[in-house]
């Protein structure tokens, strides 16, 4: 029942962005830049990045002052890189700052909201400002507002808002125009751990429901591995990695299994039809399948249901991207 | 439950064809007109314009541009009746001299607007939302500016135009009213240009639009003052030339002063009224490089406030 609900939900979500509507994308990456280096007076904030991203969620990781916020300004055009090149949903950075704001939207790490507005009144200026007619820019800055959750608080002057609250107004400038691509700097910035997990879902549904790619940063590389396709790691204006998260947890296709009695008979009925378990001696009901493919899980069942024990849970252990990066580094 | 986690993803679903389909609650995607950078420039030059009049703001915005506006427009009114009602063959005042009568509201109308175009975006770091989209620093500069230098116009010419009325209602000669109403809105396009950059420039430099307001009304009537004083010093001095060039440090005698040669009406201060060629050159001058200088300075502030 489980699958088919699930992919009645997943039939859903695409219905409502028909094929026909959604902006194509051009081929290629939707970021690359090539020997990019920024440099103010004697600091490096870029120093020969050669990087490219894919559409999606991209995180862009990095401490603070590790060329995060130079390498948006770059891609929005706002300032030229001093050597280098990087394009931008196939435009080029450096000359075609206009026509990439267009359809790019931006969310500033800073503080940005004027207090004495109302969210509705600066978001439909925004719009226009990206260039929307009047009654359009209405429209859709109350469709983005409540996408973002802000309802009634919307017709309410910012300056009473919470963290919170001018996080999403922030994020919904930055969607109002319907680019085909935002870029985030540091949207989690100031919130507390419910508010994070919030953001962070919201930015998963801009890239995974709304189909508009996303860069977002963070100086944390845990919170963008949960949402991020991809994760681009800078350091001191240093390209380290750039890596597929799919291609980085399908490596481990280990698979912790729970049940509620019997540990060790399942675990030798298992082995008996040759699969690959990983089991403690201490004859525990937690165990791993090092090898979990279809006919594993299939016996995983069936061993199960013979004995009449309990599957507390199976869970496909992702291999946290926080730990490779350490290896790596090591 | 347990089997939600071994479920492998399911590829989204390509969307059925839209026939039957119902469209609701999810994202839609835009497809409608995107203007460029002119409409857009235009737009914030329009919401300026409109914004100063306090349209479009809380009811408190509007109160003190319309008791301006009312106070401008009271005089022209009852100039008007008179003379519609005594019949008068001229006005009291020329449409060049009522600026100059007026100042202090004018100068109470720029400080009030200057601060409210540029202050709050600068003080409360707004500027990257507007760079971050398609228009350039320099296109919000003069967006600003337009709309504060024609509200500016507006309340100016606005009581001119009312003197008109009341003139040809008081069957004055029509001809040389038209010719001295379009020399008066000449004077207010020329005070409208120099007022906005001075006070644009101030409030760009005072964030806090309390302390702009201030500062423009300060500024403002502090030069007037000034420059009267000088003029007075330099009259009493024997010198009747630096009498006349102290007007240039007051914009409302620089542009009076300009526009009386230019037009051949009566200056509003007769006595220090610039009237040999060289005087109005310095006047012509002074003004350019007051409207240019402030320009350049307020460019130059946003090069630097307006970094993302």
């Amino acid at each position: 029942m489980e699958p088919a609900q699930m992919a009645g939900a997943a039939g859903g979500a695409a219905a409502t962005l028909p094929s026909v509507s959604a902006p194509a994308t051009p081929p290629g990456p939707a970021i690359a830049t090539r020997k990019v280096t920024k440099t103010f007076g004697h600091v490096t904030a870029l120093s020969n990045l050669t990087v490219e991203m894919p559409a999606g969620i991209v995180g862009l990781v990095g401490a603070n002052g590790a060329g995060k916020s130079t390498l948006i300004k770059i891609l929005l055009g706002l300032l030229p890189p001093t050597s280098g090149e990087a394009t931008i949903l196939g435009m080029d950075a450096a000359t075609q700052g206009l026509a990439i704001r267009r359809i790019v939207g931006y969310m500033p790490e800073s503080d940005c909201l004027p207090p004495d507005v109302s969210a509705t009144e600066l978001v439909v200026h925004l719009a226009r400002m990206s260039g929307l007619p009047g009654a359009a820019a209405r429209e859709r800055a109350a469709d983005t507002l409540r996408h973002v959750g802000l309802y009634e608080e919307r017709y309410r002057p910012i300056g009473g808002y919470s963290t919170g609250m001018k996080q999403r107004v922030k994020l919904a400038q930055a969607l109002v125009h319907d680019p085909r691509l935002v870029l985030l700097d540091e949207p989690t910035n100031g919130l507390d751990p419910a508010g994070r997990d919030e953001m962070l879902d919201l930015i998963r549904r801009v890239g995974n429901d709304f189909g508009i790619s996303v860069l977002v940063t963070s100086h944390l590389l845990g919170e963008l591995e949960r949402i991020a396709d991809h994760i681009v790691v800078i350091e001191g204006g240093v390209l380290q990695r750039s890596t597929s998260t799919a291609e980085a947890t399908a490596l481990s296709g280990v698979m912790v299994v729970e049940v509620t009695d019997r540990g060790p008979e399942v675990v030798a009925r298992l082995r008996a039809v040759g699969a690959a378990v990983d089991a403690a001696d201490d004859g525990g009901n937690l165990f791993t399948l090092t090898q979990a493919d279809e006919a594993v899980l299939d016996a995983v069942a069936a061993v199960a249901a013979d004995l009449g024990v309990g599957l507390v849970r199976m869970q496909r252990r992702r291999h946290h991207l926080t730990e490779m990066f350490r290896e790596g580094a090591a | 439950m347990s089997s939600q986690p071994i479920v492998p993803a399911v590829p989204a679903q390509p969307a059925q064809p839209a026939a039957d389909v119902i469209h609701d609650i999810g994202f839609r995607h835009y497809e409608g007109e995107r203007f460029g950078r002119g409409w857009v420039v235009r737009s914030l030059l329009v919401d300026t314009l409109r914004g100063v009049f306090g349209l479009g703001r809380p009811a408190r915005a509007k109160v003190m541009p319309w008791i301006l506006v009312g106070i401008l427009l009271a005089p022209p009114l009852v100039v008007a009746l008179v003379a519609v009602l005594t019949g008068a063959s001229k006005l009291p005042i020329s449409y060049t001299q009522y600026l100059t009568q007026l100042q202090l509201p004018i100068a109470l109308f720029v400080a009030g607007a200057a601060p409210y175009a540029v202050s709050r975006d600068l003080r409360y770091g707004v500027m990257p939302l507007y760079l971050s989209r398609p228009m350039i620093r320099t296109d919000y500069v003069w967006a600003r500016y337009g709309g504060v230098a024609i509200a500016v116009f507006l309340v100016t010419a606005g009581p001119q135009t009312l003197l008109l009325i009341g003139a040809l209602l008081a069957k004055m000669p029509v001809g040389d009213q038209i010719a001295g109403w379009l020399g008066g809105l000449l004077a207010s396009v020329l005070l409208a240009v120099l007022l906005a950059t001075i006070g644009l420039v101030i409030a760009a430099f005072t964030p806090r639009r309390g302390l702009g307001v201030a500062a423009i009304i300060t500024t403002l009537l502090v030069v007037s003052g000034i420059s009267l004083a000088l003029s007075g010093i330099a009259q009493t001095q024997g010198s009747h030339t630096w009498a006349v060039l102290a007007g240039v440090l007051d914009p409302n005698r620089l542009v009076d002063g300009m526009a009386a040669k230019l037009l051949g009406v009566d200056p509003a201060i007769a006595e220090f009224a610039p009237t040999t060629g060289g005087e109005v050159a310095v006047y012509a001058l002074a003004y350019v490089v007051l409207v240019a200088g402030a320009g350049a300075l307020l460019l130059r502030r946003y090069r630097k406030a307006g970094r993302l």
